[in-house]
């Protein structure tokens, strides 16, 4: 008996903590995205119109569609990448020291924010940018290409620059922990390196990709300023219209898609969570 | 954002002391008696009312007062706090944020300033909300001063009224505890105007290979994915308008107040043109249209002045294109936040004349916007500089910025030409129109099709 009310006294702060920043805001979101409003003023109420506008109208569609799109096309190319680029630092360099010293290099693009990370893409990219004159320069096109700069290219690119290294994380750190003997196993039973990789390495490393996407699709579903600067404003993701709602002072329309793309996030997740079992593969 | 309050330990404490709504007063108390202290032992302070004529002596009890001013970008000029120091003693603590943050920051945060410098739009949203407090018109001897454009939205006596949140519609109150705007002047003014300007297209004299003439000239299929158009709604959806009814496609009943049929109209002709690949991105910020034209993406979009002269600034030519159709006209002013009261009020008002007297409008004519009291103005400028900016004269010797760098050189002539001739031809100030949520919901719409 004692025990367990040590244990509930030291569970309190995490509790408390839990409580205060993040069910209080959830909750008060919730509360707010049902409250009417007019150009200046929120005016507490109890009303479905946010929502009811919210899932009815085409935009909400539209967004969706390309939010969806741009995050499941960034989670394609950041899983290949960051799967190899983990896959060449667990298991091709065999020095330790080496192997620190890459691992940090992949991190130099975070000394910078993100914010400049993004917007050195764009003069690169411009009409008159770098790759285009570069382009001409070599008399591989007589025109600029204009697709590379504002298309949902440049966001994509954008975001696989962002986000590649979330992905590696997590999956080197798993790759560390599989057993050299089994892919030897693997080896004197004939395997090729493509059979390894595909029975032995990529289901033992089942973990560290689910918490790498988790990662990845979560930061470009909530993401706005990647793809209000990447796309020159011309496409809307889930983010930009609460962007844009908020900017305007209407909160409770923006609380209303807020409280929407949580569930869409949690369900994805749910989806996720159904295939691994996280706790279990740690 | 920049806010100096933060690094400042002082100013925090008042800060987090206004939450308990207590300290505000304390801290002006203490102020306070200090300055009573300081006048009895100096007993030289002159008088407390401003005496008028020129040279001006401002009054001396304000002295060492902090009033908190929080605006856009365009006139939180740190040269004014400066200057507003040299000439008055008072400390002005200034921070820039967009026109959203402003119009957020103003109504929720009604203690977080004490002069709100807003344009006349978000004037519109802001005052009904209460936050704010109008200025009893006589205790300014500047006011006569004022362009008539703000009193009854006629600069001469033959122009016509123009249509939006023209100044003059939201510039007073009934009364002093009024939240109702007034329709014709009376004594308790919401905003003092500071700085104005008409706004137009802009474009790339270089790249655009014809004469422009006209708003729907950005819809030239020759321009095809090299236009833009910002993307704040409500001014965008002005410049649509503008656009629209150049093209003889849509006739407003009024621009700045559009029916749900117009707003349904103007953005299906947006998004055809988006759909269509006319414009090559859409801007939020001063610097991202600046760019946008600099690297050549764009070569006719809508801007601002002070744009303009950014891009032509490095020796890019770049046009601010007088249209036959006429302006989109904005406007600011500074007001009031209703917290205000003691010396603290009168370091306001004395703060808002001096505004009026004539050396920050001259400043202000400087970077190319308008001053709200003209004439006091010209006192400050070269005969050169009132010619050149005001009167749209060929300027005899180079224009130089207050900073000293020279912006046009001898021989020029501003873009449009003189001040009435500008503000003369607007045909549209910028606005809150009464379906302003439905028109967002559209604009959302068309960002996102």
């Amino acid at each position: 008996m004692a025990s367990s009310r040590m244990s509930y006294l030291q569970v309190t702060p995490l509790v408390m903590v839990m409580l205060l920043f993040l069910v209080f805001p959830v909750l008060t979101i919730v509360v707010v995205s049902f409250w009417d409003f007019n150009a200046y003023s929120l005016i507490p109420d109890l009303i479905w119109d946010n929502y009811e506008f919210l899932l009815t109208s085409s935009v909400t569609l539209k967004a969706y569609l390309t939010t969806l799109f741009y995050a499941l096309t960034t989670w394609l190319i950041t899983f290949v990448l960051g799967f190899t680029v983990a896959y060449y630092l667990a298991f091709h360099i065999r020095s330790p020291v080496i192997q620190g010293l890459m691992f940090v290099l992949c991190t130099i693009p975070f000394l910078t924010s993100n914010i400049i990370r993004m917007i050195s893409w764009i003069p690169l990219l411009g009409r008159n940018g770098l790759v285009n004159s570069g382009l001409q320069g070599m008399g591989l096109t007589s025109e600029p290409v204009e697709w590379l700069l504002y298309s949902d290219f440049s966001v994509i690119l954008a975001f696989v620059h962002l986000y590649t290294l979330f992905m590696v994380i997590p999956v080197f750190n798993s790759m560390m922990r599989i057993d050299r003997n089994l892919v030897e196993a693997a080896i004197d039973a004939g395997a090729s390196t493509w059979q390894t990789i595909v029975r032995i390495i990529l289901p033992l490393c089942k973990s560290g990709i689910a918490i790498g996407s988790i990662f990845v699709v979560t930061l470009v579903m909530g993401d706005f300023i990647t793809v209000r600067l990447m796309s020159g404003g011309l496409s809307a993701s889930v983010g930009v219209l609460i962007h844009n709602e908020i900017s305007l002072l209407q909160y409770p329309a923006a609380a209303a898609g807020a409280v929407v793309l949580l569930l869409t996030v949690l369900l994805l997740l749910t989806i996720l969570f159904r295939f691994i079992n996280i706790r279990q593969e740690l | 954002m920049p806010d100096d309050s933060h690094n400042n330990p002082i100013r925090r404490q008042t800060e987090v002391d206004d939450a308990t709504g207590t300290g505000k007063k304390d801290a002006g108390l203490s102020r306070r008696s200090f300055l009573k202290a300081a006048s009895a032992l100096g007993g030289a302070a002159v008088g407390s009312g401003a005496i008028t004529g020129f040279p001006m002596i401002w009054a001396q009890n304000i002295k060492n007062v902090t009033l908190r001013q929080f605006g856009t970008g365009v006139s939180n000029l740190n040269a004014i706090a400066e200057k507003a120091r040299q000439d008055l003693g008072i400390n002005l603590q200034l921070t820039a944020l967009d026109s959203d943050a402003v119009t957020q920051r103003a109504i929720t945060q009604p203690n977080s300033y004490d002069i709100a410098d807003i344009e006349y739009w978000i004037a519109k949203k802001v005052f009904p909300a209460g936050v704010m407090q109008p200025m009893d018109t006589r205790r300014l001897s500047n006011f006569d001063k004022i362009s008539k454009l703000f009193i009854t939205g006629k600069l001469t006596e033959d122009s016509e009224i123009a249509q939006g949140t023209a100044p003059h519609t939201v510039g007073f109150v009934e009364s002093q505890n009024s939240t109702t705007f007034a329709s014709e002047p009376t004594r308790w003014m919401t905003l003092i105007p500071t700085i104005y300007n008409a706004d137009t297209l802009g474009i790339r004299p270089d790249l655009v290979g014809r004469p422009i003439t006209r708003w729907r000239d950005i819809m030239d299929p020759a321009f095809k994915g090299r236009t833009s158009i910002l993307n704040i709604p409500s001014i965008g959806i002005m410049d649509a308008a503008m656009i629209c009814e150049s093209m003889g496609e849509i006739r407003y009943g009024n621009k700045g107040n559009m029916t749900r049929d117009e707003i349904d109209a103007t953005i299906d002709i947006l998004m055809k043109a988006k759909s269509d690949g006319q414009f090559r991105a859409f801007w939020k910020s001063f610097d991202e249209s600046v760019n946008l034209m600099a690297s050549g993406e764009v070569v006719i979009q809508s801007m601002w002045s002070p744009a303009v002269t950014a891009v032509r600034s490095r020796g890019i030519p770049c046009k601010y294109q007088p249209l036959e159709e006429g302006y989109r006209a904005w406007g600011g002013g500074i007001g009031l936040a209703k917290h205000l009261s003691g010396l603290e009020l009168d370091a306001a008002y004395e703060y808002i004349d001096w505004y009026l007297s004539g050396w920050v409008g001259a400043y202000l004519t400087k970077q190319g916007y308008y001053s709200a009291a003209p004439k006091t103005s010209k006192a400050y400028l070269t005969e050169n500089e009132w010619g050149y900016w005001i009167e749209g004269k060929e300027a005899k010797e180079d224009i130089t910025n207050p900073e000293g760098k020279v912006m046009e050189t001898a021989g020029s002539v501003r873009d449009g030409g003189s001040y009435t001739e500008r503000m003369g031809n607007v045909a549209c100030w910028n606005s809150v129109m009464d379906e302003d949520r439905y028109m967002v919901r559209k604009w959302n719409e068309f960002i996102a099709s």
